[in-house]
């Protein structure tokens, strides 16, 4: 059974701007999902909604089992949130920060607990220190910290890796990773498209508040993605050879290079029989090399065809 | 209950209150002593005793609830306010607590420091004048639930305060005339009649007639109004903070 399910979820915001269309998506126990999507789609309204920051206009979320609006508490209980502002008490101790949400969630203390998510995050140094005195990733690791510190079984990442150094995406790769081996579900939004392909099991693409699809990353490379061969000629020639129409060929480097498109889960590429006429043609090869199109290629046509069809 | 999430917002609101103990405490004791030194000695010697006691023993009652009043309202409404304003209530509303533990937590922090400020300005006071207190237990009770209540109205306009400036507004505005024409200073009886009815309506003037009734014995309005009337307040004020988290009013979008 999925472990948080969403259910025609809607959204419109007082003034009437409808930032959720009736999102509909279920996501299994330790998954990691990664929500991509432009300025404005909707991601952190959606993890709003889910955690209970902003009222839904419509629709149901169970997280757990529970549902977010009649059960709250048991719900919520699962839940850990790292926003994608940096919202922190500016005169509090990082190690009192992060006990604070501990508590909240009506956990017992555990200073075992705390020192070892502190030092996970490389905080431990700086545990007596006050949220003002850090700088900008520091907080970032804060929230985290208090985040993880009440032991959620659910984990909302928005953005958590915008402005933060190489070295705290990799730590925090790493977290993710590990939390994933516990079986926290892990919801991630992000802007970095190597980061979903990096971590994400399963991808969602959201734009102008509506899920254009959701889709296992492999599968969805595999699908979507294209492979393109590059072919080096020793001799560049001013037009594609007629012998080779048939393969919607592409001239690149002033004629230097020919550029075969082709599908990787087609039933065959077709490569063989092109080598093949190539040197009937008389062409005589310098290099090959082959590129496969990533999900920021897969992304950014997507968004485009809704905005083309938008504007339509 | 979450009681360890009440327990945790208060520790953290008192903490805050701690780390500024000497100001919160010296800065009473002055304001207190400067009262006695103007109101007591200088102008009280010219005044004659009000209701059986001597004029800087009668503001004394006057004076703590002003203090406390103010108090309340500022401690719960810069409290729930701060934490609008730094956006750390996402971790409020994203956490497993209900409205009434959030209050409790606050509320119970802000009129704890009021409490704490009150019981000095009374320590203060008795070192300038012999005070006598007839109904110990009753002045306790009066002390503690105008707190309480004072504090839950700060909550809530701490939630309605959209800038700091608001945050001054009601406070500044219409609380400070109350308490200072809600007799204070002097006893109803000493206003022109049109004045003394229309103090009625005045709320303030029930909470400070009661107090000073627990010290002295002497009342404007009956004890029982008094009772009354902060047991409304309070009930008021509690209705409206329950109908802003059921409607998320100025909480959530
Ligand atoms: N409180 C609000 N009132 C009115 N409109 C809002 C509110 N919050 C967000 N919106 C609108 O809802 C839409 C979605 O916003 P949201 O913050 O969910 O986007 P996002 O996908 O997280 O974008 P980003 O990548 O920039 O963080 C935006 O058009 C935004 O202007
Ligand atoms: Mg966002």
């Amino acid at each position: 059974m999925a472990f948080v399910q969403i259910d025609n979820l809607q959204k419109t915001y007082a003034g009437g701007f409808a930032a959720l269309k009736g999102v509909s998506l279920e996501i299994g126990e330790g998954e990691i999902l990664a929500l991509l999507g432009p300025n404005g789609a909707g991601k952190t309204t959606l993890i709003s909604v889910l955690c209970g920051l902003v009222s839904p206009s419509g629709g149901q979320a169970r997280i757990g089992g529970h549902d977010i609006v009649e059960a709250y508490r048991a719900a919520r209980r699962l839940v850990g949130l790292v926003p994608q502002e940096i919202a922190l008490e500016p005169f509090t101790k990082v190690i009192d920060a992060v006990r604070f949400s501990r508590g909240l969630f009506g956990l017992s203390r555990d200073e075992a607990k705390i020192e070892n998510i502190l030092k996970r995050l490389s905080l431990w140094d700086k545990r007596h220190a006050r949220i003002t005195q850090l700088s900008g990733g520091m907080k970032r690791r804060v929230l985290i910290a208090k985040a993880l510190a009440h032991e959620p079984r659910v984990l909302f990442l928005d953005e958590p890796t915008a402005g933060v150094d190489v070295e705290l995406r990799r730590d925090m790769w790493q977290i993710v990773a590990e939390l994933k081996a516990d079986g926290v579900t892990i919801i991630l939004t992000t802007h970095y498209i190597e980061e979903a392909e990096a971590i994400a099991d399963r991808i969602g693409v959201i734009n102008k508040g509506a899920l254009l699809l959701v889709e296992d990353k492999a599968a969805l490379m595999a699908r979507m993605g294209r492979k393109e061969l590059y072919i080096s000629l020793r001799k560049p020639v001013a037009t594609v050879p007629q012998a080779l129409a048939g393969y919607g060929l592409e001239l690149a480097d002033d004629g230097a290079t020919l550029v075969y498109s082709y599908d990787t889960s087609g039933e065959a590429t077709g490569i063989t029989a092109l080598l093949a006429d190539l040197a009937g043609a008389g062409l005589k090869l310098a290099d090959l090399k082959t590129r496969q199109s990533s999900l920021e290629d897969i992304f950014v046509g997507l968004t485009r065809e809704t905005s083309a069809e938008d504007a339509a | 209950m979450n009681w360890s999430a009440i327990w945790t917002i208060y520790t953290a609101e008192m903490t805050r209150f701690f780390r500024t103990f000497v100001q919160s405490f010296i800065s009473p004791v002055i304001s207190t002593s400067l009262y006695f030194v103007v109101f007591g000695t200088a102008i009280g010697s010219r005044i004659q005793q009000v209701e059986g006691v001597s004029y800087a023993a009668f503001i004394v009652p006057g004076l703590i609830m002003l203090s406390v009043m103010t108090q309340s309202i500022s401690n719960a409404s810069f409290g729930i306010y701060f934490p609008k304003f730094t956006g750390t209530i996402f971790e409020l509303l994203s956490a497993p607590v209900n409205f009434f533990e959030i209050v409790l937590g606050y509320v119970g922090a802000a009129a704890t420091k009021a409490l704490f400020i009150g019981l000095v300005i009374l320590a203060t006071a008795s070192v300038f004048i012999e005070l006598q207190i007839a109904h110990p237990l009753a002045m306790m009770a009066f002390l503690v639930l105008t707190c309480l209540s004072f504090a839950l109205f700060g909550f809530i306009i701490g939630i309605w305060a959209g800038n700091f400036e608001q945050l001054q507004l009601i406070p500044l505005l219409v609380l400070t005339p109350l308490i200072f024409l809600g007799g204070a200073f002097y006893s109803i009886s000493m206003l022109p009649a049109v004045w003394q009815t229309v103090s009625l309506f005045n709320p303030v003037v029930y909470l400070i007639s009661g107090f000073r009734w627990a010290f002295y014995g002497a009342a404007d309005v009956p004890i029982g109004l008094s009772l009354l009337a902060i047991a409304g307040f309070t009930g008021a004020c509690l209705l409206t903070i329950g109908w802003i988290f059921k409607s998320g009013y100025r909480l959530k979008p």
